[in-house]
């Protein structure tokens, strides 16, 4: 390897230094035509750099009355916040109990669970409109929700992180007394903080980009998430161009932040997730 | 030594715990995986019986059961044009979409894997477009990449090169919004699997790349009789994940080709979410979305299956 001489060298990082502007190219977009006046973007001429900075577009898109930006997002937070980590600690208890404690009817159980995998997910948006829409779920935050805290895919995941869990915390736990139960919570969830870390962003950013589900349970704009919206936005009659830009920027925004600053667990939550069996 | 005496004790406490047919282990393995239990037989299980019942039933403009049709949903889906069209949409989609992010996130993990300084900024680059939206992806495509003016992104970098302005997503002779919905995912998705590649990778021994060298081959050689072998499972998984997931293709075709009035027409692609979703939520047509949906599912359980068929034989030979 040492062998390699600077020269040699040299064009790997063109490519990679090329195909990285390519990647970064609709950001660059999205940043440029959020601060454009409507003017400079629909212009026919192609200018680099938005020349004011037209930050107004940023009011614009909250004031604009037919689309609830700050209603969507609060919205778009709330079925965020809450179904990652609900999902993935019903995931880690299901995962848990399949992988360390043995009663008989486990295997059966978690046949079960396995079974539901095989059904393409988005494909069932209709038998869970049934359901859910049989329950009073319509337009309501806790139908878009519901459905998606309980991941037979994070089952599996962390039934495959426990099967390899050291078997002395557990026995330190049955030494000092604790029941089943006292062990998981006490002793097993505090040694999962890696994996619920890895499982519990990729919900967060699942359900946060989240489109067709939103899309059929939540029809009445105050059940809108941020992505709803953001479409309702796209394909209105007259579209401020920039403020549509505006919006989606505000939209990215957290999940970006998210990924350049927990980009280790989510690195690890996608190897995990890739390589189920 | 230690740890032997150490097992001995507790082996007997297992075997007491076992004779008394632990009723404790028995009470909570129930609270433990009650949640998950209840929660997929409510919106898995119940809900594919009743849409599996559903799909049998004149369901226009209601859910409950009771007027039987027997196969008409099915006739009627098979025998509608617009059905027949999204699968072929889908289809050639997929045979588009499957090999190249295939190949791009292989090429990805494989150039960022061989790049010393600078490697964990490269990464985070190409991983960087998994945090945003299809929604907000398709905005952008269709607003500023390939919105079809002169100003459009695709257009101006077109006519650096002479060409003239073209109507990415209204064109439909050649089909050019296949460049447009492809360039989307392949943005949107290649980082995720450049990932698992770069951990297939990872997992490989060097001391194999060693005895190649010693051997005397070349990159290539090493290439193809080392590193694509080694990454056999890691490959399949890929495969499979671009597979499912281009079957269910909704959120860009919806927004790219969505029938709002953004100025401009665009070319009428719908894949079969599509279909099922204008069915099920626009006619209210529940008996002929869930038969779609049991179509769509049969279809991808089997392609899935024929995959790991063909695989499987590969591996014979």
């Amino acid at each position: 390897m040492a062998v390699l001489t600077v020269p040699r060298k040299a064009p790997k990082y063109v490519l990679a230094s090329v195909l990285a502007v390519i990647f970064l190219l609709p950001f660059y977009i999205m940043v440029r035509n959020a601060l454009m006046t409507r003017q400079q973007v629909s212009s026919p001429d192609w200018s680099w750099l938005p020349d004011p900075l037209s930050w107004v577009n940023f009011g614009d898109l909250f004031a604009d009355a037919s689309v609830p930006m700050a209603h969507s997002l609060w919205n778009s937070f709330l079925v965020a916040i809450v179904t990652a980590p609900v999902g993935t600690l019903f995931g880690s208890m299901a995962g848990y109990a399949l992988a360390r404690i043995n009663v008989p009817g486990r295997r059966a159980v978690f046949t079960y669970v396995l079974v539901t995998l095989m059904i393409p997910q988005s494909v069932t948006f209709v038998p869970t409109f049934v359901v859910v829409g049989s329950l009073g779920g319509v337009n309501t935050e806790w139908g878009i929700i519901a459905p998606n805290l309980f991941s037979a895919f994070t089952v599996i995941l962390f039934r495959n992180f426990y099967l390899r869990f050291p078997a002395e915390i557990e026995e330190a736990g049955r030494l000092d007394g604790l029941g089943y139960l006292g062990i998981y919570r006490r002793l097993v969830l505090p040694n999962s903080g890696s994996m619920i870390a890895s499982l519990g962003a990729l919900m967060f950013i699942e359900s946060w980009n989240a489109f067709l589900w939103p899309l059929v349970i939540g029809q009445d704009p105050s059940s809108w998430t941020a992505q709803i919206a953001l479409s309702t936005f796209l394909t209105a009659q007259s579209v401020n161009l920039p403020a549509l830009f505006a919006g989606a920027l505000v939209t990215i925004a957290p999940l970006v932040a998210m990924f350049l600053v927990a980009q280790r667990f989510i690195v690890s939550g996608i190897a995990a997730s890739g390589l189920k069996e | 030594m230690t740890a032997v005496m150490e097992k001995a004790p507790a082996v007997r406490v297992v075997a007491k715990r076992r004779r008394r047919r632990d009723w404790r282990a028995i009470g909570a393995f129930t609270v433990l995986t009650g949640p998950v239990v209840l929660g997929l037989g409510l919106f898995k299980y119940v809900a594919i019986a009743w849409s599996f019942l559903l799909s049998f039933n004149d369901a226009r403009g209601t859910i409950t059961i009771g007027h039987w049709i027997g196969f008409d949903n099915y006739a009627f889906l098979l025998g509608d044009d617009a059905f027949r069209t999204s699968l072929t949409t889908i289809a050639l989609f997929t045979v588009f979409i499957v090999p190249i992010t295939f190949v791009a996130s292989l090429g990805l993990a494989v150039l960022v894997n061989s790049i010393r300084r600078g490697k964990a900024f490269f990464r985070t680059v190409f991983l960087i477009p998994a945090a945003v939206s299809y929604v907000v992806a398709a905005l952008v495509w269709k607003m500023a990449l390939f919105n079809g003016l002169p100003s459009g992104v695709a257009n101006v970098l077109g006519g650096l090169f002479g060409a003239d302005p073209v109507p990415w997503l209204s064109e439909t002779s050649p089909p050019v919004y296949w460049v447009a919905v492809v360039t989307l995912r392949l943005w949107l998705q290649v980082g995720l699997y450049m990932i698992l590649f770069l951990a297939g990778l990872k997992a490989i021994s060097p001391s194999l790349y060693e005895a190649g060298e010693l051997d005397g081959t070349t990159k290539w050689q090493a290439f193809r009789y080392i590193t694509l072998p080694q990454l056999r499972n890691t490959s399949v998984a890929v495969l499979l994940l671009i597979l499912i997931a281009a079957f269910q293709a909704f959120d860009e075709f919806y927004n790219l080709f969505g029938t709002g009035l953004s100025g401009t027409a665009t070319a009428p692609v719908k894949p079969p979410l599509v279909y099922l979703y204008d069915s099920a939520l626009g006619d209210q047509n529940y008996g002929v979305g869930s038969a779609g949906a049991f179509l769509l599912t049969v279809l991808i359980v089997v392609i899935t299956l024929l995959q790991g068929r063909f695989v499987g034989f590969g591996k014979k030979d």
